[in-house]
């Protein structure tokens, strides 16, 4: 398996007037957990959806070892695509369908027309989405419709699917921001395993920052589009914090306010 | 009493007596807005009514023969009557087999072209459905690949239901002559224009965030439709779909007045050689049919609404 470093250099999106990343360049070697804080609207989720090419960049490049990725047409954009899976805060899935077939779409971008349009997966590819489910403790719902599921069990659905889709990266858009403290741990430990067990990159956005300081290898802070720290969760300080914030005025900054994670501050994952 | 007498002995606030004027000036023009409004619709109905002839005054026959000048409304009420009782079949209640056996004389006929109707709705429905179902997505504002797509599809499908049934049926009947085809023809490509409006009105108000999922799995256009978009617009298609089929059912058993199939021809041959009993047995069957057809497809469609899990 081809396990490279993802390279963005002076990577830049504007819309119109705003700029919501700006210059970025950053090196992630392969099977580095990291995480992305920054206050609302400092261009975290931008980021992580020009990586997956749903946003195209105004200027800069995408490198994922020697494939450009800013330069991907058609298929192999597709292709792209299925290697670097993407989870999201609403998850994404289709409600209207079982939760198999919402797992089986990460396998559509090796499919033709034909069988795409006919929802014809072969037994192994069901075989490769029922184990991924069971991964997660969610075999047993795989025949019920992803909408009559919770949150926390649709967010497990979603890194299924995107689990089937053989990724070298995974990228995850705030995915604990509308879970429950339970559901949220059961979530980033997921990732954590993945992370652990199959080696693979997992770039992921938070807004809480003990869950960052307990889960990542690596944190990188952005502010007005551009990062503005970079280290690990031992070098982001209370000083540093206060800056990326901007909580000027706010005499104590509580990172315990913001939490979602039931994980007390003393079990935390080595980093 | 003490209540008001307490509010009124306080000297109200500034922003309180603010609000009062504020609020009696929004009520004067509310009232004045509405009083405006009201008077130019009214000039504009009895406009309307005018150039539409309903206040010409016509000469009508008296009972004692004499001619005199009465307004055209209850001058034409009367005949309204005479024209509906001429089309009532005599049913004595001792001949009543008999009587109805004379009535629906041409049921033989009439049961071929009923079917006929039937026919002609069911396939032009059929038309009507894959052609809207396939050009709802690049007619959908939301979904369309580019902007000469979404042109291109929303003029076609807003000619396709402008021009009426009857007119469609008059040009196909010129290009494949008198029969049921011209029929279907028509009424399809109707439906087709009706049909693709709804569906891509039901596509324009979707759930993006499925078809995000889908795209960043790395699935195509096609792949998003199939798998974000269809599912979410299925029970409305399937209902917009059997609502149709009543639609067209009505609209087939007309279009064979120009020629194009069905029972619409033994109204114009019942019209013009003015057989009035035959039209009220045509209007006995259109009308049974619709409703039992009305009945069926609403029960099926609050089945399948019922449902909702199916994709």
């Amino acid at each position: 398996m081809e396990h490279a470093s993802l390279s963005l250099t002076r990577l830049t999106r504007r819309f119109g007037e705003t700029t919501a990343v700006r210059d970025v360049t950053l090196t992630i070697p392969p099977g580095q957990f990291v995480g992305v804080i920054g206050r609302s609207g400092a261009g975290k989720s931008t980021l992580l959806r020009l990586i997956n090419r749903l946003i195209e960049p105004t200027a800069g490049e995408i490198a994922f070892g020697d494939r450009d990725v800013t330069k991907l047409r058609g298929s192999a954009l597709r292709d792209w695509r299925r290697d670097c899976a993407m989870i999201f805060q609403q998850f994404n899935l289709v409600e209207r369908l079982d939760v198999l077939t919402n797992v089986l779409v990460g396998r559509l971008a090796d499919h033709g027309f034909l069988s795409s349009m006919t929802m014809r997966f072969s037994d192994a590819e069901r075989a490769m989405a029922i184990e991924a489910l069971d991964r997660l403790d969610m075999a047993p719902k795989a025949l019920q419709r992803a909408g009559t599921l919770s949150g926390g069990q649709q967010q497990r659905v979603a890194i299924a699917r995107a689990l089937v889709q053989n990724p070298r990266i995974m990228l995850a858009d705030e995915p604990i921001a509308s879970l429950d403290p339970g559901n949220a741990t059961r979530v980033m430990d997921a990732l954590a395993r993945i992370n652990r067990e199959d080696g693979l990159t997992v770039l992921v956005n938070l807004h809480t920052l003990d869950t960052a300081r307990a889960y990542c290898d690596r944190i990188i802070a952005m502010r007005e589009g551009t990062v503005m720290f970079d280290g690990s969760a031992a070098q982001l300080t209370d000083d540093v914090v206060r800056d990326i914030y901007g909580s000027e005025g706010l005499a104590e900054f509580d990172a315990a306010v913001t939490s979602t994670s039931i994980r007390p501050q003393a079990e935390k994952i080595p980093a | 009493m003490t209540l008001t007498a307490d509010f009124a002995a306080v000297p109200a606030g500034d922003a309180v007596s603010a609000f009062e004027r504020d609020y009696a000036a929004r009520r004067r023009r509310a009232r004045r807005t509405w009083a405006i409004g009201s008077t130019l619709f009214f000039i504009a109905f009895l406009a309307s009514a005018w150039f539409g002839d309903f206040f010409r005054v016509t000469q009508v026959t008296l009972p004692d023969g004499s001619r005199d000048w009465r307004w055209i409304i209850p001058a034409g009420l009367p005949r309204l009557g005479e024209y509906i009782v001429q089309t009532f079949p005599t049913l004595r209640w001792d001949s009543l087999g008999a009587d109805f056996a004379e009535w629906f004389w041409r049921w033989r006929t009439w049961l071929r072209l009923l079917i006929e109707t039937i026919l002609i709705a069911f396939m032009a429905t059929t038309f009507g459905v894959i052609g809207g179902f396939l050009l709802a997505f690049p007619a959908a504002r939301n979904l369309s690949p580019n902007r000469a797509m979404l042109w291109v599809c929303r003029r076609y499908l807003e000619i396709a239901r402008t021009v009426p049934e009857l007119v469609w049926a008059l040009i196909f009947v010129f290009c494949f002559s008198v029969g049921p085809m011209a029929g279907v023809m028509a009424v399809g490509l109707h439906a087709t224009g009706a049909l693709g409006k709804l569906y891509s009105e039901a596509v324009e108000n979707i759930d993006m965030k499925p078809l995000e999922g889908v795209k960043a799995s790395g699935g195509g256009w096609f792949d998003q439709i199939r798998y974000g978009a269809v599912p979410q617009v299925l029970p409305n298609v399937i209902s917009y779909t059997l609502l149709r089929f009543e639609i067209n059912v009505r609209s087939s058993s007309i279009i064979g007045y120009v020629g194009a199939g069905g029972l619409g021809q033994e109204i114009r041959t019942a019209m013009s050689f003015q057989e009035y009993t035959d039209l009220s047995a045509l209007f006995v069957i259109i009308f049974v049919t619709v409703v039992v057809i009305d009945y069926a497809s609403e029960k099926l469609r609050h089945r399948i609404i019922g449902m909702g899990d199916r994709t």
